[in-house]
């Protein structure tokens, strides 16, 4: 038996579900998916609020969910902390008897003693005695994470915990959930569907798409090497290229590529044989745009000129796309600060020369077959 | 005035209340919280006297409880008294055709409760019962109070059903309502004057009560 959450889930219908997943103790996992995908049935299921047909969790060696053997442990019998997107507070109850009410397991007169201990840990000492309606969203939210800590929860669940509050609010509970983190010792589970939040809490992101498991590793990893062109496209990469593999150099070199008329070195990828059709893909943020006026570094990487056909500002950036020479279709989308784009005169039908770092290229099987095996 | 038509009016509301309250909170709970295949039947079902003329529901209870029908004979073997034009009789009659004035009520105060919130219950550890009692029932209050009300009120008032089941046997089966027609049957206005006074009395005050109550239970939930 291992230590952490083991969630390994599969059913056909009304949900589809192929997940499988580990979370280590007192390691954040973020489960990421668009709307539909099932992250948040995942997450029921794991508080046993959906009971799928087929699959198991367990947390510490303690068996919560096994279709195999027929065991199924309800709700209130697992030491499961969930903070819903709606925070599902008891409205009839002050925020001090809210967070006693998850304290059921201690005695009678420890448990108000405790509830304001872990008031006062998420930072609402002075506000016991207010009620679900009198206290704004972020405070609702507090009172919510409280009340799932109260249970000394084996794993901790949040369900888009930051959608329901104002950005100011959002920044300033990232944070605080972010210092919490360091004295939580248990499996902390994250469904979002927001990428940047997932980088900047998470340990680990599993990527879900239609209840299944696409990728699962450090969340810059998934973001920025996605196993599969699906993946790609879940994690809102628009710089995607069919290619050819020309040359693997002796290491340290380059892969080489031919793509649209051109030779591209990317980084050095022996797992695809030369002369084998790829796809590949670069992040924007490794696209970098050739000054007017004097050269910057990582011109001479892959230089890619073209006529600039979009350029829109976006407050202080400006999102751009160049339609590169010889590819009459092909298209590069990058974002400039707005000084910059006006610095360099970036508008539509000027010309203008991107260089695409080799470190960010990256290779992936071409259409969705699957990604070779390293 | 008919002291005891009054006082057996008030036992039997009390009784059906009570009876109907675990009967009311089950059936609610149910209907508002699962789907299952035949619902709107059931819901159909319970909503029936609603629009069945009282004197065909009275009908078929009489039928159906009299000394020559199965459930007549069984009682009558369990207890040694018949079941139609007793007290028990009237009670069995009177939770019956209440029971749309219990259950739907109840029934929308338990879809009120946000599934989030009963599901919540279950994640602090709450046992089902556990759940019921600190949470589900007082979330549900308005509806079950409201359900309590209008099934007292009702029974005070029902006429067609109680005659034909209970007839107007006094301190057995004549209640309030009965008596009223009684007394103007009878000439004595005064007495139907006084009683039909008091029932108006009883029923605004109920009204105000449950009204008074939910809107208060309201502005405490927020």
């Amino acid at each position: 038996m291992s230590a952490g959450l083991l969630v390994r889930l599969h059913q056909d219908a009304p949900i589809p579900l192929a997940a499988t997943f580990a979370c280590a103790p007192g390691e954040m996992l973020a489960l990421v998916g668009p709307s539909g995908s099932g992250k948040s049935t995942i997450l029921r299921t794991i508080a046993g609020l959906y009971r799928p047909r087929n699959g198991a969790v367990s947390v510490e060696g303690d068996v919560w969910f096994e279709s195999e053997a027929g065991v199924w442990l309800p709700a209130h019998r697992r030491r499961a902390g969930l903070v819903f997107q709606s925070y599902a507070l008891f409205p009839h109850l002050t925020a001090l008897d809210n967070v006693t009410a998850a304290l059921g397991h201690l005695p009678r007169g420890e448990r108000r003693a405790r509830a304001g201990q872990l008031l006062e840990l998420v930072h609402l000492a002075g506000l016991e005695g207010r009620r679900p309606a009198e206290l704004s969203g972020g405070q609702q939210q507090r009172v919510a994470v409280a009340r799932a800590l109260g249970r000394e929860p084996k794993v901790l669940l949040l369900d888009e915990p930051f959608s329901a509050v104002d950005k100011a609010t959002r920044q300033k509970l990232y944070r605080e959930l972010a210092a919490m983190r360091q004295r939580l010792s248990m499996p902390v589970v994250l469904v979002t569907h927001d990428l940047d939040e997932a980088l900047m809490l998470a340990d680990r992101l599993s990527l879900l798409h239609h209840g299944r498991t696409l990728q699962d590793g450090p969340p810059l990893q998934v973001i920025e090497r996605p196993a599969t062109l699906e993946a790609a496209r879940l994690v809102g990469q628009r710089n995607l290229f069919d290619a050819t593999v020309l040359e693997h150099q002796a290491p340290p070199g380059f892969t080489l590529l031919r793509w649209c008329g051109r030779v591209l070195e990317a980084e050095r990828n022996p797992l695809y044989p030369v002369g084998a059709s790829v796809s590949w893909m670069i992040p924007s943020s490794h696209l970098v745009l050739h000054r007017r006026d004097r050269p910057s570094r990582g011109e001479h990487e892959n230089p890619v000129p073209g006529i600039i056909t979009e350029c829109l500002p976006l407050g202080e950036s400006t999102s751009c796309a160049l339609t590169v020479d010889g590819g009459a279709d092909l298209s590069l989308a990058f974002s400039v600060p707005s000084h910059v784009a006006a610095r360099n005169r970036l508008a539509p039908g000027e010309r203008a020369t991107v260089s695409l770092l080799a470190s960010g290229i990256h290779l992936m099987p071409p259409d969705d077959t699957c990604p070779p095996v390293g | 005035m008919d002291w005891t038509a009054l006082r057996l009016s008030l036992q039997l509301g009390s009784f059906t209340v009570l009876l109907l309250l675990p009967v009311g909170i089950w059936a609610g709970r149910r209907l508002a919280y699962r789907d299952f295949r035949g619902k709107g039947v059931v819901e159909a079902l319970v909503a029936l006297p609603l629009v069945l003329p009282p004197t065909v529901f009275g009908y078929y209870l009489l039928v159906g409880f009299g000394a020559a029908s199965p459930i007549g004979q069984v009682w009558h073997s369990l207890f040694g008294r018949p079941l139609v034009f007793t007290f028990e009789g009237l009670l069995v009659a009177s939770v019956i055709f209440n029971l749309p004035f219990a259950i739907q009520p109840m029934q929308r105060g338990f879809e009120a409760i946000p599934r989030e919130v009963r599901e919540a219950a279950a994640c602090c550890g709450m046992s089902p019962w556990q759940a019921l009692r600190r949470i589900e029932l007082p979330l549900a209050w308005p509806g079950i109070l409201t359900a309590m009300v209008l099934g007292f009120a009702h029974t005070l008032g029902e006429f067609g059903i109680v005659l034909m089941v209970g007839g107007s046997i006094p301190g057995e089966t004549r209640t309030i309502a009965i008596a009223i027609y009684d007394r103007v049957q009878a000439f004595d206005d005064l007495a139907a004057a006084q009683m039909s006074a008091l029932l108006l009395a009883i029923s605004l005050v109920t009204i105000a009560l449950t009204y008074g109550l939910s809107r208060r239970v309201g502005r405490r939930l927020g």
